[in-house]
């Protein structure tokens, strides 16, 4: 039996201890004598903020360490690298539509007429030092923000994290995500050239698209017809104010949480759902997630240097009687993309009145119905599982089949979709029929997340049913043995206490049983369960393989022949 | 669920997932490639030469001994010099093999060869000729000439060819090809005569002027055009997302692991 | 093995071990290790201050205007010296920093309480006792419409600010619809005074006799070059036309637009009735226009119907004819609004297939 690493004190990250001791000596803690010297400086901010009380609840805070969780904080950091190089290039960027002739250093533009928008992007691209390196940097921030909140929304969708008590963060996460996208599409949208000036005439469609209110939503947002004078002013003030503003409230509230909560951390020896077991803060965890700061930036430093985006002065000025082959707006609106183009054109005419489903449908409630599909997630599957526990302890995807199988149809839906918004480049590099790809893609959306989904949950379903074999029989040994009736048997290697733990410690919750809610002595336990919210539980959960009793894991040790030293992880 | 997992062990069963994968493979592949398109194309021209003797070995067997065409080719009545002098020289004449468009590919004929079928299909039919060098020639225009060759190329261009010239698609497997590495002749030539479903650009319209500044702005924009770095193809927000995904965040999901992996242990 | 109560803790099959005994790391482990992982992070840490240096000698010594040329690599020398030693600066503290958590410090786990996040009993009964204090302090439970008259007010207060959206932009009514997006440049044609065609960017009136069969000319009205600014731009988004001539033999004109064309030319709006992108990707034998944003695909020969894609509506096409010099000219607007569909829109006018 390991004994336990070292007990660190509990932490109550409510309270503050106050402090009006004088000046640590050096004989009573450990210090060099850089900091002891700070002493001084210590009770100077201690008197005023109590830096005691919170060094107290964060200096020794446990991170569970695993890769898993620092998807966020590359989300995070990305947005750092934003915020910062963004103010940087306000102090070029003119936000404004007044047409100027180009009289800049790039020969290409030259004599040109333009909106002061793109004429000041592109005089940081050319003429300011470092002004490419800053648009660059800045741009490939945005793709790895967005990039990167999607990959840690998935990681805490496959694992469960979104359970209770962390519905509130999954909730601003999913806030987060949305905001990042209107904040990229609002970034994109301001040097007005050619290929997002599409875009916002791609937008201005689909607002006009929208029935009743189409072209009162278009006449607000433009200040009246397209393009009008004020839309790179207004989505100046979406992109560097309201939405920075939007995710710095949401972000603090997020991590904060994070850190009241305590990290999630998956199922291993030790781990409990009462307890944490990570590495310090201090000065552990400063040192990588700090140091994952500045990973973060100095890899989109070099993509800034190393690596174009978004090269605006080969696109030129926005002219709405111009366009590029293989126009696409950015990754994240990538699917949308594809749905509005995969879309057959159906419109209906009832009287004197046009009611666009064919953009409608992909563009605003596709959009809306997933954001608002994912808001609800936990709520959707709570109704489903009837699990009501809180939970610290993460899933293993494998664990909840039909979650994870779900979540695999979602994302070949999406992916798919992406295809599709890039249909014209796969027709010509792949040298295929651009009508027939949108043709296989209409039927391809619905049906490849079905066999997504199925494939998926069969896996899982695969890996539980080892596991329970790992866990009643354990390995194969290679070593065979006959008895004395000429039977041959092969040794288990049973498997390790530690990694039995692991496989063991989530059981997951049971399929909920029809009924009133109370049970048979007439007490009152949960709120009653329909007969079909029941079969709905039985379709999620029924297939799941539980893992065994006490009583078959022994029964399985015991009976087999001989059995040969467990493994020692 | 329960059906297929108990007999996922049945002999059949991995002959049988074969067969299906081979059968999904075929039809998605028989889907999505496109077909032969026969083509018919207008024509106008005129001229005689000894271009004619190539003519009938390599080009009569489709456009017909006299060049009136036949179900293989259009009609080269009327096509002009320009027209041979593109399609031959680009390499797109003779096409190898049937198929939705002609690619460009290696010449098979030289110079001369090439001249003196142009030469012959002119006598057919009066068209376009192959232009001067001097009318072609971009090293003269001023920096507002070949940036007005920009704005004229991406009003009349870059809707199929892209606003870099990379190429686009066209419908049922058709493409408007890259223009990088084309010469200015035959972006001349192709223009004038529109080949296979490239629109016609005549003179009267986008005038000799109007051509070359477009000829000096391709010409700038392939070799002498700013970057920020890797061209990623050129291809705009698809690559560049595809680049953010693969090595951005798949590059720093690696590093997170290297962070937070233990390292070995001594005992 | 389920038991029939849904949501109880069983308890779990295999006993805690409880967490692994921390053993050192092999370089910690290792004086010559330790020394050389030591090495490595002084070495980044340095390596990160001459990068920084250097970065900002780059910034001032390069100049700005030379490109740099590697195959498809192509950027300004001063961006990338700039971009990578700043970069390197940057990583090398990362590198730095991980190497000595990993590496050099101790990294033994600890083991933390968590606390629920729910108050405790006592917290929850003080809160709510305070609560009622307040309330019976506050004293409404005896002045009946206070809080009634309070939810009014603050419901309406907030009015007044939230109105002056309404002045975001002008109101699409129909009057200011008429005028704005169902209304081109084309409105002030008339058969007494016809707005000549030009090409687009060149402003060159065309001729009939200019346009050969398979042509495709990106046009606009004349009208269009007095314009600049935000008033060519919204010009330029509704109309933008494209010329096609094709052989009058291969083409369906239906009879309600035999004079709509000059002898195989006519002449459609530039800008899809998708989303408004504009569309000049047109095939000459097939006659079919493609959009490059959404690929809606467009009959020309067969008055602008869809034959492909998300489009619902037909393209309109502009009826026109020549002036006694020859050139080409429209004597009146489009009969349908151009452009994306909205819901007031009448569309019952737009071509369907086997009109007439």
């Amino acid at each position: 039996m390991a004994t336990p690493a070292r007990m660190a004190e509990p932490t109550d990250p409510s309270s503050a201890a106050t402090s009006t001791r004088t000046a640590l000596r050096s004989d009573q803690v450990d210090l060099p004598p850089a900091l002891t010297n700070r002493a001084k400086e210590a009770k100077w901010l201690d008197e005023r903020l109590g830096i005691g009380g919170v060094g107290k609840a964060f200096l020794r805070y446990a991170f569970p360490n695993h890769w898993s969780f620092l998807i966020g904080e590359i989300a995070l950091w990305s947005f750092v690298v934003l915020l910062i190089t963004g103010v940087f290039l306000t102090l070029w960027f003119k936000p404004s539509m007044a047409e100027v002739e180009y009289n800049g250093s790039y020969q290409l533009m030259k004599g040109m007429m333009m909106s002061q928008a793109f004429a000041s992007t592109v005089d940081i691209s050319m003429d300011v030092r470092g002004g490419l390196l800053l648009r660059q940097m800045h741009h490939w921030a945005a793709l790895l923000f967005v990039s990167a909140a999607f990959v840690h929304a998935a990681r805490v969708f496959f694992t469960g994290a979104f359970r209770k008590p962390r519905e509130v963060q999954w909730l601003l996460g999913v806030g987060l995500l949305f905001l990042a996208t209107m904040g990229g599409f609002s970034g994109y949208s301001l040097p007005d050239d050619l290929l997002s000036g599409t875009g916002l005439r791609f937008a201005d469609g689909l607002m006009r698209s929208i029935p009743l209110v189409g072209t009162w939503v278009e006449f607000f947002v433009f200040n009246g017809e397209f393009p009008g004078d004020l839309i790179i002013s207004r989505l100046y003030m979406v992109h560097i104010l309201l939405i920075p503003a939007l995710i710095l409230a949401l972000v603090a509230a997020h991590v904060g949480l994070v850190a009241y909560y305590h990290h999630t951390q998956y199922p291993g020896p030790g781990r409990t759902e009462h307890n944490v077991v990570g590495e310090p803060a201090f000065p552990v965890y400063i040192a990588k997630a700090g140091g994952l700061f500045f990973l973060t930036w100095g890899v989109l430093a070099l993509f800034g240097a190393l690596v174009t985006i978004n090269p605006v002065w080969t696109y030129g000025p926005y002219n709405p009687a111009q366009v590029t082959a293989g126009s696409q707006p950015d990754w994240y609106m990538g699917w949308v993309e594809g749905a509005v183009r995969i879309m057959p054109g159906w419109e209906s005419h009832w009287g004197p009145t046009t009611w666009s489903w064919n953009i409608f449908i992909p563009g605003v409630i596709l959009l809306g119905g997933f954001f608002t599909v994912m808001a609800l997630w936990p709520w959707i599957e709570q109704w489903f599982t009837g699990d009501t526990r809180s939970h610290h302890l993460l899933e293993f995807p494998w664990q909840n089949a039909t979650r994870t199988g779900i979540g695999v149809a979602i994302i070949t839906f999406m992916l798919l979709l992406q295809f599709g918004g890039a249909n014209d480049l796969i027709a010509t590099h792949f040298a295929l029929s651009l009508n027939a790809i949108t043709w296989f893609l209409r039927f391809a959306v619905f049906l490849g997340p079905i066999i997504a989904f199925w494939v998926t949950k069969r896996i899982c379903l695969g890996i539980q049913r080892r596991r329970e074999e790992r866990l009643v029989h354990g390995s194969p040994s290679g070593h065979m043995h006959r008895n004395a009736d000429g039977a041959y048997h092969e040794d288990d290697v049973p498997i390790g206490r530690d990694e039995a733990f692991t496989l063991t410690s989530t059981p997951g919750p049971d399929p909920l049983e029809a009924g009133p809610g109370t049970d048979a002595r007439g007490v009152h336990r949960n709120e009653p369960v329909s007969t079909r919210r029941a079969r709905a539980s039985r379709w999620w959960l029924g297939d799941n393989i539980a893992a065994p009793t006490r009583e078959e894991l022994e029964a399985g040790h015991s009976g087999d022949g001989h059995e040969l030293e467990p493994s020692k992880k | 669920m329960k059906y297929l997992s108990i007999r996922r062990r049945h002999p059949v069963a991995k002959p049988l997932i074969l067969v299906l994968a081979l059968f999904l493979v075929g039809a998605v592949y028989a889907l999505v490639v496109p077909t032969t398109q026969s083509t018919a194309a207008p024509g106008l021209s005129q001229q005689e030469a000894d271009g004619q003797a190539l003519f009938q070995v390599s080009c009569s067997s489709c456009h017909g001994l006299n060049g009136e065409g036949t179900s293989q080719g259009p009609s080269l009545v009327g096509v002009g010099a320009a027209a041979v002098d593109f399609q031959v020289g680009t390499g797109r004449m003779p096409m190898a093999k049937p198929g939705a468009q002609a690619p460009r590919k290696k010449s098979e004929f030289s110079a001369e060869e090439t001249a003196a079928l142009a030469a012959y299909v002119a006598t057919l039919g009066p068209g376009p000729a192959v232009p001067d060098a001097s009318v072609v020639d971009p090293s003269n225009l001023t920096e507002e000439e070949i940036a007005r060759g920009g704005d004229l190329f991406r009003t009349n261009c870059s809707a199929c060819h892209n606003i870099s010239g990379q190429g686009g698609a066209l419908p049922d497997g058709k493409y408007a090809p890259p223009l990088t590495g084309v010469e200015p002749t035959h972006v001349y030539e192709a223009m004038r005569t529109g080949p296979q479903q490239m629109p016609v650009f005549s003179k009267n319209v986008i005038t000799d002027e109007d051509a070359q500044q477009i000829i000096g702005y391709l010409q700038t924009v392939s070799k002498e055009n700013q970057g920020g770095g890797l061209s990623l193809g050129n291809l705009g927000p698809v690559t560049e997302g595809l680049w953010a995904w693969v090595v951005g965040i798949g590059g720093l999901a690696i590093l997170a692991v290297w962070v937070t992996s233990k390292g070995a242990r001594s005992k | 093995m389920n038991d029939n109560s849904p949501n109880e803790l069983r308890r779990p099959p295999v006993d805690d071990p409880g967490p692994e005994t921390p053993t050192p790391s092999w370089v910690s482990a290792n004086p010559e290790l330790s020394k050389a992982a030591q090495r490595r992070v002084v070495g980044a840490f340095g390596l990160s201050a001459l990068s920084a240096l250097i970065s900002v000698v780059a910034y001032f010594a390069i100049p700005l205007h030379i490109q740099v040329e590697l195959g498809s690599f192509r950027a300004g020398l001063h961006n990338v010296v700039f971009g990578t030693t700043m970069g390197l600066a940057i990583l090398l503290i990362g590198i730095g920093s991980v190497t000595w958590g990993r590496n050099l410090m101790n990294d033994d786990e600890i083991v933390q309480e968590r606390h629920p996040p729910q108050s405790s009993d006592e917290d929850r009964t003080e809160a709510l006792a305070q609560l009622s204090e307040g309330v019976r302090d506050s004293g409404v439970a005896r002045r009946r419409f206070i809080m009634g008259s309070l939810g009014g007010a603050l419901g309406l207060f907030a009015l007044p600010l939230v109105v002056t959206l309404a002045g975001l932009g002008p109101w699409p009514v129909p009057s200011r619809r008429r005028a704005t997006i169902e209304r081109t440049l084309f409105a002030e044609a008339t058969p007494q005074a016809p707005i000549r065609l030009v090409n687009d960017v060149t402003f060159r009136p065309v001729k009939a006799s200019d346009i050969e069969i398979g042509q495709l000319v990106n046009a606009q009205p004349e009208n269009v070059q007095h314009l600049e600014g935000v008033e060519l731009q919204q010009a330029k988004a509704k109309s933008s036309i494209i010329l096609v001539r094709m052989d009058p033999e291969t083409i369906q004109v239906p009879e309600s637009r035999r004079d709509w064309q000059v002898s195989g030319i006519l002449c459609y709006s530039k800008i899809c009735t998708h989303v408004g992108c504009p569309i000049t990707l047109w095939e000459q034998q097939t006659h079919h226009l493609l959009c490059p944003c959404h690929q809606s695909t467009f009959d020309l020969g067969n008055s602008g119907v869809v034959v492909f894609g998300p489009a619902a509506r037909s393209l309109p096409q502009l009826k026109i004819g020549v002036d006694d010099e020859g050139y080409l000219i429209a004597t009146e607007d489009f009969r349908v609004p151009v452009g994306p569909s909205y819901f007031e829109r009448d569309s019952r006018n737009d071509f369907q297939e086997g009109d007439a």
